[in-house]
């Protein structure tokens, strides 16, 4: 009977944490944006004309076809990542798209259409260096890869290998293109660097090496990035330190020795310090190239020349030019650049390839984004028109990671963001009042008032009250406007100027931080992005750190954003301020960061403007404050005596505690040093600043209550043994407080591993890590409590806090590997907790922090009854209904963003990785929200119903008390 | 001698938490260092130092010296020594202007058999505001923490009480000897997910059930006298509905044979 009670306890409390979303409710509230990454290689299906596909491979092993005409995706193959998933290589053959993967490791075609696999082949070992289709007799059949010390040839239509050939002298000749032309046999270049090249010709059939030899060429270092083979197999390289092109028949037997072109003969030069690039275009794989060739000799230099009868002619120069490309339709071969037009655009042309004569009518402009990147590759989609005359679409991906598709005129027909594939951090920020409201607070803001009379008071409010008329009738117009309108046409499009606080705070400014260095502003209910900036010269191996110094609450101060862009090698930095709403950069001046910085702080100080006072400090431990004004350093020194911080230095274990003294300086204060002998510190998490906590403590079962230990100053240290044996590798948990460095718990995970994931909060940190005896994920909870009575009831101060908590903590098996672990977050901290679990699988589970309460009873008792403790089970359920993204997977999530809203039920979830996916979630259900199908005519007309009953009543008993009284 | 009488006394009062730490630090402590060497329990001391200074720089000097004792049992004793005149006001200016009293400990390793490797490689510091521990009469609670392998990784200092309240300390004789309890914390094993008790406790309610016969009756085994009637009346109460049914369908088919 027992059993029965506590399976219905169970199931009860699972009733009650159920939280998936009805069918009606898909898109209401949450979308996702699906993205790929910076393009490498790009194709355009020429297949048919009609043909919408463009096919790309990123350098985040995305394979994936867009639609030319919307730029959504067809279909994407997200493959491992790292370098075991590495696209090496895409070659495209009318409806198959042959693709090497992972170094030269396997070998796939796929279908284009709807990205089946066709067939998928194992390759040799050996790394990766060239693939090519390879052509007979004007058809294509085989593609040849080839290795560093192997070349194989493989059937497109089945993906088996005809033959595999090991190249010779493979130790000392660096092999690194392949050249085939149709004609029956395959070459295959090396080079010895700085000596001679070696060629080698393979028979397709069977892989027979028909004719090797080698030609001498002491300039040469690489073939891949200055040769290119052109007309009916001549290859051409070039060297800028001689000024020259060399030039060599790949087939004759008798020439040893690459004949040499001055560039100086041509009138040319190449600008000093510039490697000249040599493009070629092979239209055909089982025909030769074409004898035309585009040279870059400087950034925005290109020029156009042609290999006839031995000799090189220029066909037409173009300078200045950013980027030159080559496309084929049908028979015919143009070629399209792009030259810089005024500052702000460029145009684009077109070219026939083989005369160099401009196609009339066919520019292009291409407007640059101010605040975007310089474009930096140039896809061509040529295509016949009707009247036989060649027309093109363009893509132009920017040093921002910004695909932009045109066509003719210059008509952007689709832009995709993908440096959002990579974000790094992000915020949310409430945005502002609007127009009318700000006019409100403005009337009642700081300046008002004092100085002005009486007479101008009156007529500001009557001013201000029209402006609300006024507002409010447009309102009202709109609403009308848009109700005779059918449904669908109402456009949903979001600009910056309407953009607004709703009334619950639901919707909000998403910053994002991406690894390439652009800003985003996104509207968090579309997902529309607002505005966007690209920072210029952020090094790859940056790390960012965004600050929100002051909120859209200050008005008229705008709201103000700092970003701290630290170079993880040199450890400088620099800040960027601007405006989180417009994406407007500050005027305000920075400090300068000569030296390093290692930790930053956000106090709660405000200067006279309400910014909130940020304070850096570098690695002489000074401190620099921002803003800097005297207002602040006097309120600096005032609260210096109370200023703490701490450091991390995880290559020495050292942790050490700080405290600020008038004069800016620091002094040491306490120092907690774990060898890094056995354990190393891996994280250091402290609890969110804008978290608020309701209750102080628990009801027992018993009505005594249980005090929570809030400890705002905590922190939870992570650290792993440095010996990995899985009998001897333990994690280690510290809870150390931030002020006075006394450990308040040190707990040792043995047999356990990481990567450790956990969250901190409240009283309580969760953690995940890889049991590596029994070989599963599982999840500890540790919790804090003071016990039956607090110390200090008013107040938290860590000087003053001598009794350590109690602690309690249980375990649990998780049933899944996991990558990121946040908590949800509402406004004042009543709703219940959930923890979000973002899955591999790109699920993101909304887990009750309930199931990880580490009070849950062994054996059930009437108190723990009472309490709604659910009976310890050691494995972690994992409901499907939990999913709070249902199927709108979130592939490889890397973080989960949570923010409040103004309503205590709801939490802003984001989540991104590759994708980025937003939505609400209410732990605790929508306790404050009436439900979509709340029904209004039944309860109005109750109460009509009641109040004219009453009325009538009310009437009935007054005459029968008049006619009583006549009697 | 009388120090630890204090000290017991203090210990009496502490908080049982603290002592389940300790207790359990060094269970597992004991556990782990069991192939160490038992045979050397001499022991070794460190100095315990302090610093409080009005102008805040710190200039540590002697306030004890810690007896530690590695091997089974980390066991620690504190001898030290009486404040004198002049510290003793020094200490009460700088809890005047609200200064910092600080106190020092070298890392060292609790396992006897890595003394030998032991080298003076910095020290752990903490503190606590001097004015508390003025006013709890130097009554301090001095923590050592040791990570897994008996180092010493951090060390803490609390005063009972540990609030400053402006109360003038008058009598000099409060100020004259440390009231100080010390103990080693060594860190505690989390737990793994109790799967065995789990299993058992599931086995052992199969069990109660397949002893118990009367729990292994179904539903309608044990609830037979009061489902029957309640069909009964059901079928009762479906039969006249049926007959009502029934005419329904007569007269249906007449309807059908009308319009044919």
């Amino acid at each position: 009977m027992a059993w029965l009670v506590v399976r219905l306890a169970i199931s009860v409390s699972l009733l009650y944490a159920a939280s998936a979303v009805f069918e009606d409710q898909v898109g209401k509230f949450d979308w996702r944006q699906q993205f790929i990454g910076k393009v490498r290689f790009a194709l355009f299906d020429t297949h048919s004309q009609a043909s919408k596909k463009l096919l790309v491979a990123t350098d985040k092993n995305v394979f994936a076809s867009l639609n030319s005409r919307t730029g959504d995706l067809f279909w994407r193959h997200v493959d491992k990542t790292g370098p075991e998933g590495h696209i090496d290589a895409l070659l495209m053959y009318g409806q198959d798209a042959v693709v090497v993967v992972g170094n030269g490791r396997l070998l796939r075609s796929w279908e284009t259409t709807v990205g089946g696999l066709k067939w998928e082949t194992v390759l040799d070992t050996g790394s990766f260096q060239a693939a090519a289709l390879v052509g007979v007799q004007d058809l294509v059949k085989y593609v040849a890869v080839l290795k560093k010390s192997a070349i194989s040839l493989h059937d497109l239509s089945s993906g088996s290998q005809i033959w595999v050939e090991n190249l010779p002298d493979s130790d000392s000749v660096q092999y690194q293109t392949i050249y085939s032309g149709g004609n029956g046999v395959v070459f295959v270049l090396g080079v010895v660097p700085n000596s001679h090249i070696v060629i080698v010709e393979y028979k397709i059939e069977d892989g027979e090496i028909m004719n090797k030899k080698s030609v001498e060429a002491v300039w040469m270092s690489s073939l891949e990035s200055s040769c290119a083979v052109v007309s009916s197999g001549i290859l051409l390289c070039v060297d800028q330190i001689t000024q020259s092109l060399y030039t060599l028949p790949l087939q004759s037997a008798e020439q040893t020795e690459m004949r040499q072109i001055h560039l100086q003969m041509l009138d040319l030069e190449v600008v000093s310090g510039f490697r000249p690039v040599l493009t070629s275009t092979q239209p055909n794989p089982a025909q030769p190239p074409l004898s035309e060739f585009f040279l870059q000799l400087s950034p925005d230099h290109h020029i156009l020349l042609q290999f006839i009868d031995g000799l090189i002619a220029p066909l037409r120069d173009f300078n200045p030019s950013y980027l030159a490309a080559f496309a084929t339709s049908g028979e015919r071969t143009v070629a399209a650049v792009m030259s810089p037009k005024n500052d702000t655009a460029c145009s684009i042309n077109l070219f026939s390839a083989d005369t160099g004569r401009r196609h009339l009518d066919t520019t292009i402009i291409y407007h640059m984004d101010p605040n975007g990147g310089k474009p930096n590759r140039l896809y061509v989609h040529a295509f016949l028109k009707k009247d036989d005359s060649v027309g093109y679409r363009v893509m132009v991906q920017t040093e921002d990671l910004t695909l932009t598709f045109l066509q003719q005129p210059g008509r952007v027909v689709w832009m995709r963001e993908e440096a959002l594939a990579d974000v790094v951090t992000m915020e949310m920020v409430d945005l502002p009042f609007t127009g009318t409201q700000a006019e409100l607070e403005g009337e009642f803001g700081k300046k008002a008032a004092i100085q002005d009379g009486l007479l101008p008071m009156v007529l500001k409010r009557l001013s201000s009250q029209f402006i609300l008329l006024q507002a409010w009738l447009a309102h009202l117009w709109k609403l009308f406007y848009d109700a005779r309108k059918p449904h669908s046409s109402v456009k949903n499009d979001v600009t910056i100027d309407i953009l607004s606080r709703d009334e619950f705070n639901l919707q909000k400014m998403m910053l994002m931080v991406t690894a390439s260095g652009k800003l985003f502003g996104i509207d968090s209910k579309s997902g529309t992005i607002l505005w966007k900036q690209y920072l210029e010269n952020i090094q790859p191996n940056s790390v960012f750190k965004l600050i929100v110094q002051r909120t859209t609450a200050h008005f008229p101060h705008p709201p103000q954003c700092t970003l701290l862009i630290k170079n993880k090698d040199t450890g400088l930095g620099s800040l960027y301020v601007f405006n989180p709403i417009f994406g407007k950069k500050s005027q305000i001046s920075v400090p300068a960061l000569p030296r390093p910085v290692i930790q930053t702080l956000l106090l709660p100080v405000i200067d006279q403007d309400y910014a909130k006072v940020l304070l850096l400090i570098d690695d002489q431990y000074k401190v620099t404050a921002f803003p800097s004004t005297k207002n602040v350093l006097q309120q600096l020194q005032d609260t210096a005596s109370s200023i703490f911080f701490y450091l991390v230095d995880s290559s020495q274990g050292k942790l050490s505690g700080f405290r600020l003294r008038k004069d800016l300086s620091t002094e040491l204060i306490w120092e907690v040093v774990i060898p890094t002998e056995v354990q190393e510190i891996v994280a250091v998490k402290g609890k969110r600043a804008n978290e608020h906590v309701h209750s102080q403590g628990r009801v027992m079962g018993d009505r005594s209550v249980l005090y929570k230990y809030l400890n705002p100053n905590l922190l939870a240290v992570i650290t792993e043994s440095t010996d990995t044996h899985q009998e001897r590798s333990f994690v280690g948990i510290f809870l150390i407080d931030g002020v006075t460095g006394r450990i308040v718990h040190e707990a040792v995970q043995r047999k356990a591993r990481g990567p450790v994931h956990f969250v901190h909060s409240e009283n309580w940190v969760v953690y995940v890590y890889w049991n590596s005896k029994f070989r599963r994920n599982e999840f500890s909870v540790l919790e804090l409590f003071e016990g039956a009575e607090l110390y200090n009831s008013t107040v938290f101060s860590s000087l003053d806090r001598p009794y350590a908590p109690q602690v309690l903590q249980q375990s649990y098996i998780f049933p899944a590997p996991i990558n990121t672990l946040e908590a949800t977050l509402t406004e004042k901290g009543i709703t219940s907790r959930h923890l979000l679990v973002g899955l591999p699988s790109g699920n993101i589970l909304s887990l009750p922090k309930m199931f990880l309460d580490p009070r849950r009873p062994e054996l059930v008792s009437e108190q723990s009854r009472e309490e709604n403790l659910i009976p310890y089970a050691p494995e972690m359920p994992i409901r499907e209904e939990w999913f709070i993204n249902y199927n709108q997977t979130v592939s490889r999530v890397r973080g989960i963003y949570t923010a409040p809203s103004g309503l205590e039920s709801t939490c802003l979830v984001v989540a991104y990785g590759l994708d980025i996916y937003q939505t609400r979630v209410f732990p605790s259900k929508q306790f404050d929200v009436l439900k979509d199908d709340y029904d209004y005519i039944l309860i109005s007309s109750v109460l009509f119903g009641l109040f004219f009953a009453t009325m009538i009543s009310k009437r009935l008993a007054e005459v029968k008390l008049l006619n009583r009284a006549w009697r | 001698m009388a120090t630890i009488r204090i000290l017991s006394r203090i210990l009496s009062v502490l908080s049982t938490v603290t002592l389940l730490w300790t207790q359990s630090g060094e269970c597992n402590n004991g556990r782990r260092s069991g192939d160490a060497v038992d045979t050397d329990f001499s022991g070794f001391s460190v100095p315990l130092e302090h610093s409080f200074e009005v102008d805040d720089v710190p200039r540590f000097h002697l306030r004890g010296a810690l007896q530690l004792r590695g091997g089974r049992e980390n066991s620690v004793y504190l001898s030290q020594n009486q404040l004198s005149e002049k510290d003793r006001s020094t200490l009460k200016d700088v809890a005047a202007v609200d200064g910092l009293y600080r106190i020092r400990v070298p890392r060292v390793s609790l396992q006897v058999d890595r003394q030998t490797e032991r080298q003076s490689e910095g020290y752990l510091t903490t503190f606590v505001r001097a004015c508390s521990l003025v006013e709890s009469h130097l009554s301090d609670v001095i923590t050592l923490h040791t990570d897994v392998s008996g180092y010493i990784i951090g060390i803490s200092i609390v005063t009972i009480p540990g609030s400053c309240r402006g109360i003038e300390v008058e009598d000099e004789v409060d100020l004259e000897v440390f009231n100080s309890t010390i103990s080693v914390v060594a860190p505690v094993t989390a737990p793994a997910p109790e799967t065995a008790p789990y299993i058992e406790r599931m086995e052992q309610e199969m069990e109660k059930k397949g002893k118990n016969p009367q729990e292994q009756k179904s539903f309608f085994a044990k609830y037979w006298m009061y489902i029957v009637p309640l069909v009964l009346f059901l079928m009762m109460s479906g039969a006249q509905d049926q007959s009502g049914g029934g005419a329904g369908e007569i007269q249906f088919s007449v309807e059908v044979s009308s319009q044919l």
